[in-house]
């Protein structure tokens, strides 16, 4: 049966407070939750021997080679029992039962224990995904090899995801490249409503209109710098944000030794500084709704430049906000675990904009950025890169920090 | 090489300390209880005592040692048997061995645990790196989860149905009616174990062990001294151990018992025939059925046939866990893993009362503990023989 949108919700009834999933993992089982973080499927392989590991090691299970190394890995597995639990002593269990999980037969070897969801069962072939649970950790999925309509509707799924489906989500700028493309791909993927927030609405836009004929859209006053702005809204709108997007972003080319730092406040004011408010307007309200049905909390996502990483000085003051935002984000993660709020950072690469038409491709279109936030919530990820040059900095990041400052900066040849 | 047999060492003094669902007593009291109940049927003091076998999941924050200090016991002989459901017989093969050596003159094997509100769940919750990293996230069903995919899985495989593991479970019950200690007291049919309320498809209630507070305990010493103390005793004919046995198979549809059960019998000079009482380890009945098949009684995946063509009770053919097992008595901790070895003393020393199987001169014990993934790791046996 198809997810039912919820009901109105009776204002006289308690909102089920949060609980959440074992969170407890040991340094090797952290593992799991950073490639999950990223979608990734990676397990750890012994450079030794090969041998891929599970669950998570210090030394290898098969030669006792103590170099143990995350490597994307074959999702193929192969279901060889599943039950479902319909008594646990866990809460969060509890609240969901009856819950179903499998004993799981990697083709890359190991056999692990896995949520089984969307009708994989014993006896399938299914394809394997490390997901984010509610805790934040990455957890085993089994799910069949064709994606099929309403999978993502598996109550499993839906319980540890940041699913669009049937949610209320508020946009924080109506005027950022991607957000008509965004709010499109929102609603095209079932959201309840899209809140589009417009700073300086005195100001006449072009875009405004497209915005205006759209069903389920409301455009309402919203400045990410202007505090007041924010309890405004929040104090209409906030009982009922599932996910929240922030678009809001100042960008002005130029490193740091210009003439003055207003663009460099600027940039910080509304990139860093405003996020913060943004959480602060909107967050705890959020919080304390992440267990409240089909249509709870969910996620807090922001958009940010891959060189939040590692900066590029043609754009120096921007990317020095980009970093400061990214380590907000990064507190706010911390901050909200405790609810299972998920903290999503989209990392793009140049955008196809006005600010960066000098530039050479490759560019992300507003389209594909668009896109990228859409995935991320589907998926339920924390850290998403998109386009080619988003993906490439990441990827050089993790191998090498130093290596990547240099190179960027012209330090390398 | 050919082992050394257990010759000159005998087994004694088997105590059960009542079993309480939920106690606000600590497991130094538990094992004191047990400890206490073993010195007293051999009339032993406790300053008297030179060696001890510990066995306890909730001692925390003490170990073994700090049991020795609260408990004013003087030892030249410590051990602590981390082995859960095999716990009891490693315990008695270690504990021989330092016997047969002349490293202490008696072993007291105790093995007991606390049951407070709340505590099975945080017992669990810390119970290994594995199931915390890998089980637990998956639905938190424990070990319930952990053999309702076995069971799963080895009736897919081997035919079995619910019914089978049903008359292992029925036939414990009618044993444990006899049984005053046992914690179920009321007959269960099997339409009763049909029609219970499902805990972990397709494991239902009375699949599944009830956790409570408890100690069990006996003695290991030189055969002199026990006829000294005019003791009935049992030797140990034959015992195996074995940790992480056919790591490679997928879902563990066979234990350890496979790879050394020759060595047992050889060890013990007699066969599966010759055996008239089996005490395996029942945390779920599908472990018992594995048992049955790995220890030779049949071949493998005949389990289910087995236990149709058998009278399992303290009367029938093929009497097993006879004072009424895990399922029917209770599961108090590490106790859980001493019930079948203390059980089956009694039996061959003609002292099991009103669950005496007729004529018990030998029975197999077996062991199998420590869910620490996805299967249990340690398997064990024993083979103890009464006097002609």
């Amino acid at each position: 049966m198809a997810l039912q949108p919820p009901k109105r919700k009776d204002p006289r009834r308690r909102s089920r407070v949060p609980t959440l999933p074992p969170a407890t993992r040991s340094r090797a089982a952290i593992g799991l939750s950073v490639v999950a973080a990223e979608g990734r499927f990676a397990l750890q392989h012994c450079a030794e021997c090969g041998a891929v590991q599970y669950p998570p090691r210090d030394v290898c299970g098969a030669c006792l080679g103590d170099t143990l190394v995350w490597r994307d890995t074959d999702t193929a597995a192969t279901v060889l029992a599943e039950t479902q639990v319909r008594a646990s002593p866990d809460p969060y269990f509890r609240e969901r039962l009856p819950w179903r999980m499998g004993s799981v037969k990697l083709a890359a070897g190991p056999v692990v224990l896995a949520h089984l969801a969307g009708g994989a069962g014993r006896g399938g072939d299914v394809r394997m995904e490390l997901r984010l649970d509610r805790a934040g950790q990455g957890v085993m999925v089994a799910l069949p090899q064709e994606r099929s309509e309403g999978m993502e509707e598996d109550p499993a799924l839906r319980a540890m995801g940041t699913q669009i489906k049937h949610r209320r989500i508020l946009v924080s700028d109506a005027r950022a490249p991607e957000a008509r493309a965004l709010v499109e791909g929102l609603l095209k993927a079932g959201a309840a409503h899209v809140y589009l927030g417009e700073p300086e609405a005195w100001l006449r836009w072009k875009g405004r209109a497209a915005f205006e004929a759209m069903q389920n859209v409301t455009l309402l006053p919203l400045d990410v710098t202007d505090v007041d702005s924010l309890k405004t809204l929040a104090a209409e709108i906030g009982g009922k944000v599932d996910i929240l997007i922030n678009t809001a972003r100042f960008i002005r080319p130029g490193g740091v030794l210009g003439q003055d730092t207003v663009h460099a406040a600027r940039e910080m004011e509304v990139n860093a500084l405003g996020l913060i408010r943004l959480a602060q307007a909107f967050g705890p309200g959020m919080a304390a709704r992440t267990a409240d049905g089909v249509n709870s909390a969910a996620a807090f996502v922001t958009v940010l430049s891959a060189h939040a990483l590692s900066p590029d000085p043609a754009f120096g003051a921007f990317n020095a906000s980009q970093a400061a935002a990214r380590s907000v984000a990064q507190t706010l993660r911390a901050e909200f675990a405790s609810s299972g709020l998920r903290v999503a950072c989209v990392y793009t690469g140049p955008v196809d904009d006005e600010w960066h038409q000098p530039l050479p491709p490759p560019k992300v279109s507003p389209r594909i950025l668009a896109r990228g936030v859409v995935e991320a919530l589907e998926r339920g990820l924390e850290d998403h890169f998109v386009g080619d040059v988003a993906r490439d900095i990441a990827e050089r990041w993790r191998e090498d920090p130093g290596t990547l400052e240099r190179e960027i900066t012209g330090g390398g040849a | 090489m050919n082992r050394t047999p257990y010759d000159g060492v005998v087994l004694a003094a088997p105590f059960s300390a009542p079993y309480e669902r939920f106690s606000q007593k600590t497991a130094h009291w538990w094992l004191a209880k047990g400890l206490r109940g073993t010195l007293d049927a051999a009339g032993i003091r406790p300053g008297d005592l030179d060696g001890l076998s510990v066995s306890s999941f909730t001692l925390f924050p003490d170990t073994p040692v700090g049991l020795t200090q609260h408990l004013g016991l003087c030892l030249r002989w410590l051990d602590s048997i981390p082995m859960g459901g095999a716990s009891g017989v490693v315990a008695a093969r270690r504990a021989a061995r330092a016997v047969q050596a002349g490293d202490a003159d008696v072993v007291a094997c105790v093995a007991g645990d606390m049951n407070r509100i709340d505590s099975f769940r945080r017992l669990l919750s810390a119970f290994s790196r594995f199931a915390m990293d890998a089980a637990y996230p998956y639905g938190y069903g424990g070990p319930n989860a952990n053999f309702a995919l076995l069971t799963d899985a080895y009736m897919s495989e081997y035919g079995a149905t619910r019914e089978d593991f049903g008359r292992i479970a029925v036939a414990q019950r009618e044993n444990a009616l006899r049984n005053p200690n046992a914690l179920m007291k009321s007959p269960l049919s099997l339409e009763q174990y049909m029609n219970a309320r499902p805990i972990a498809d397709p494991l239902a209630l009375f699949d599944c062990v009830m956790p409570c507070a408890g100690a069990e305990a006996f003695l290991v010493m030189r055969e002199d001294e026990a006829v000294k103390r005019d003791l009935p005793f049992a030797r140990l004919s034959g015992t195996i151990e074995r940790h992480n046995a056919f790591a490679e198979d997928p879902v563990q549809l066979r234990g350890g018992w496979v790879m050394d059960r020759d060595e047992l019998y050889g060890m013990a000079g007699c066969g599966p025939d010759d055996i008239d009482l089996l005490q395996t380890y029942d945390d779920y009945p599908v472990i018992s059925m594995m048992q049955i098949e790995d220890l030779g009684f049949c071949a493998k995946g005949e389990g289910p046939d087995f236990v149709r063509r058998h009278d399992l009770t303290v009367t029938g053919d093929f009497p097993h866990n006879t004072s009424g097992g895990q399922l029917s008595v209770g599961q108090a901790g590490a106790a859980g893993g001493y019930l079948g070895l203390v059980e089956a003393l009694r039996q061959v020393t003609g002292r099991a009362g009103p669950t005496q199987v007729a004529e018990a001169r030998r029975a197999l014990v077996s062991g199998f503990g420590m869910i620490n993934y996805d299967r249990g790791v340690c398997t064990a046996a024993a083979i103890l023989t009464g006097e002609a």
